[in-house]
């Protein structure tokens, strides 16, 4: 990668980064998504990454359809399974810069597997899971993260399960990168970004990312601002040295860097292997 | 191994067909498995896991059936050629990304060892209950070539001709074997493929201002951009036009389903394959695939040496089936009798198919064990008596 710079949002313009012919969208309007792929092409154009050996791979819904947007080889795969089509991309294309973009069904629901297991491998992959508490794309049925009592099309007397804490099941899985942030601060999500897509090894963060049109108006959580500005008196930003263990998702949820290791990459250790068995080492 | 074979020269060994797959795999250029473990297949992911660190190429076991799948259309979509290999349960997971890499046009091949079912069934017995599952088992319509050999050195060339078809066509190829054949071990020579004898995908070339990647020319087949190539593209399971990206444009969807299916039948003579055992006088004509084909030509000595005319027709490759071969075949004679283990699913092709007065007789065992010679023999006999 080139010398890493900083930018102002006002050097950064995301044009150069979208499809701009596929405008417009098809995001609902005050969709936190949005927000989100700003910041990771914001991180990307910071990183000197480049357009051409960049690959993101989405699975199925509203996160799904994100990655199409950007001017790089994106790969729109089947639901719940971008990290198992990337574990392939990357292990045959070492060379390119592998970042998946998930939400909470597509990586929690469906493809839980494929993300503990991709945490475990801990392969040079970036994820990003956005996280809208809701199948938006079906029409706002119930998913891993709706919040207790919330209200969605199948939990019509309020969601009686339990959320899933992303991130706590990330680490346990052995992620060698975790951190969340939300839309709310979009340079702090770009630099949270930037650190993921740098970091050698798997990388997760989970990006809060309102769902105003569908699961907004079905809370009556209010407009897209003020559901944005809500993020802010529950969010509780803080370091992975002081992080209080809370059970599952926590309302209101810490923010930031949760564990940043240096663990063995997969990618590069199969190589090494690889290497040492044409040189007539211990044969399998 | 001979002691005066050249380097080049065809090896002579013992070798099970499981592994036989696997070297027919690396010999084809093959370069990243991805699996799971699955009886009886299991060996093939074994000799993969020890011979691709060798030759520079990726072996990972994934979690699930599942994720296999879709990591070999990932490696695919990176450019590398890319095989898995499964049986009945594990095949039934992969069909969801079987069908993606139809619609992106994904070239990867995936090995069915049939074992008894449904559902877990006899994972130790064979079978042959896969043949419509391997035709079918994805929704929607999509294309899909099905090779079924029925020797060791048959899988060994087969599955090196499944990589040259997908990679031509742009299309999932299914290796299609039983439990017998695929642990049957069987001294052959397996003869490295020269160069010119593998097939190389069609690279996107020229200026990406002109590059559409679901154009096609004549040939319906599209040229394919590697990620680093510089051409961008989007890759995706919903109905696309010629850019790539998603339409419900009902001409278009036309157009791209018309070519999706069609460029199967545009190359029907590289991709049919049969063999044709003593069928210029045969009365009875024997339809069979697998372990059944094998005790159908046993059967045809016995049945010649008294009297009663019989001849095999095997298409080695399954699907698309060669229904005007078979047509053209099974005129005039008395009957088609179709073995097979299952109850009765490549009989339906012979019944579809079939001229008419040409009666059509199934012989089918689903008891975990082979059809036999004898049980071939009685039922030609019957069919001619």
């Amino acid at each position: 990668m080139n010398e890493i710079k900083v930018t102002s949002a006002d050097e950064f313009d995301i044009r150069d980064w979208l499809r701009t012919e596929l405008m417009p969208h098809f995001m609902c309007p005050g969709c936190g998504h949005g927000i989100a792929l700003r910041a990771l092409l914001w991180a990307c154009h910071e990183l000197g990454v480049d357009k051409d050996r960049l690959a993101i791979v989405s699975g199925i819904g509203c996160s799904g359809r994100t990655g199409a947007y950007i001017d790089a080889n994106t790969f729109h795969t089947t639901h719940g399974r971008p990290l198992a089509f990337a574990t392939g991309l990357k292990l045959a294309r070492p060379d390119l810069t592998v970042i998946v973009i998930t939400g909470d069904g597509d990586s929690l629901a469906i493809g839980g597997n494929h993300l503990i297991h991709a945490c475990r491998r801990n392969l040079d992959i970036t994820c990003m899971m956005l996280n809208n508490e809701v199948y938006g794309m079906t029409g706002g049925q119930v998913s891993p993260t709706t919040s207790a009592q919330r209200y969605t099309t199948t939990t019509p007397a309020g969601n009686m399960e339990p959320v899933f804490d992303a991130c706590r099941l990330a680490e346990g899985a052995g992620a060698s990168f975790v951190g969340r942030e939300a839309t709310l601060q979009i340079p702090t999500l770009k630099d949270l970004l930037k650190e993921a897509i740098a970091h050698e090894g798997f990388s997760f963060v989970e990006v809060i990312s309102d769902c105003t049109e569908i699961f907004g108006r079905k809370n009556a959580l209010g407009s897209s601002p003020e559901m944005v500005l809500k993020q802010k008196k529950v969010m509780i930003p803080e370091r992975s040295d002081n992080r209080v263990a809370r059970p599952f998702r926590p309302n209101p949820f810490p923010t930031g860097v949760f564990v940043r290791q240096k663990r063995q990459e997969y990618g590069g250790a199969y190589r090494e292997l690889c290497d040492r068995v044409r040189q007539g080492g211990k044969e399998g | 191994m001979n002691a005066h074979a050249g380097k080049d020269a065809p090896v002579r060994r013992n070798i099970q067909g499981n592994a036989a797959c696997a070297l027919g795999a690396i010999a084809a250029g093959c370069r990243f498995y991805a699996g799971y473990p699955i009886t009886p297949s299991s060996e093939i992911a074994e000799k993969m896991a020890a011979e691709l660190p060798r030759v520079g190429g990726t072996f990972i076991q994934m979690e699930d059936e599942i994720g296999s799948m879709a990591a070999v259309i990932g490696a695919s979509l990176g450019g590398v050629k890319a095989m898995t290999a499964t049986s009945g349960p594990g095949f039934s997971l992969k069909q969801e990304n079987l069908g993606y890499a139809a619609i992106t046009e994904t070239p990867c091949v995936v090995v069915n060892v049939m074992r008894g079912g449904p559902s877990t069934g006899m994972p130790t017995r064979p079978a042959q209950g896969d043949i419509l599952q391997a035709r079918w088992g994805t929704h929607g319509d999509h294309p899909v070539i099905v090779l079924a050999p029925h020797t060791v050195r048959e899988i060994y060339e087969e599955t090196i001709r499944a990589f040259n078809l997908s990679e031509a066509l742009r299309v999932p190829v299914v290796v299609l074997f039983d439990e017998i054949i695929g642990h049957l071990v069987e001294t052959v020579e397996l003869a490295r493929p020269a160069p010119g004898e593998l097939t190389e995908r069609k690279w996107a070339t020229g200026p990406r201002e002109e590059y559409l990647p679901f154009a096609a020319g004549d040939d319906m087949i599209p040229a394919m951009a590697r990620p680093g190539d510089g051409y961008r593209v989007h890759t995706t399971g919903l109905t696309h036009d010629e850019r790539g990206f998603p339409t419900q444009d009902p001409e278009k969807v036309t157009a791209f389903m018309d070519r999706l299916l069609g460029k199967l039948e545009r190359h029907r003579d590289l991709i049919e394959r049969n063999e044709l055992v003593e069928t210029d006088d045969a009365e009875v004509l024997i339809l069979a695939i697998g372990t059944p084909a094998r005790a159908a030509k046993s059967a045809i000595r016995e049945l010649r040496a008294e009297g009663v005319r019989a001849g095999l027709f095997r298409p080695v490759t399954l699907w698309p089936f060669p229904e005007r071969t078979f047509r053209a075949l099974a005129a005039g004679r008395k009957a088609v009798v179709v073995p097979e283990m299952n109850m009765g699913q490549l009989v339906l092709e012979a019944q579809r198919l079939a001229p008419e007065g040409v009666a059509v007789r199934g012989v089918n065992r689903y008891d975990g064990e082979a059809v036999t010679p004898g049980m071939i023999a009685e039922a030609v006999r019957e069919s001619v008596a």
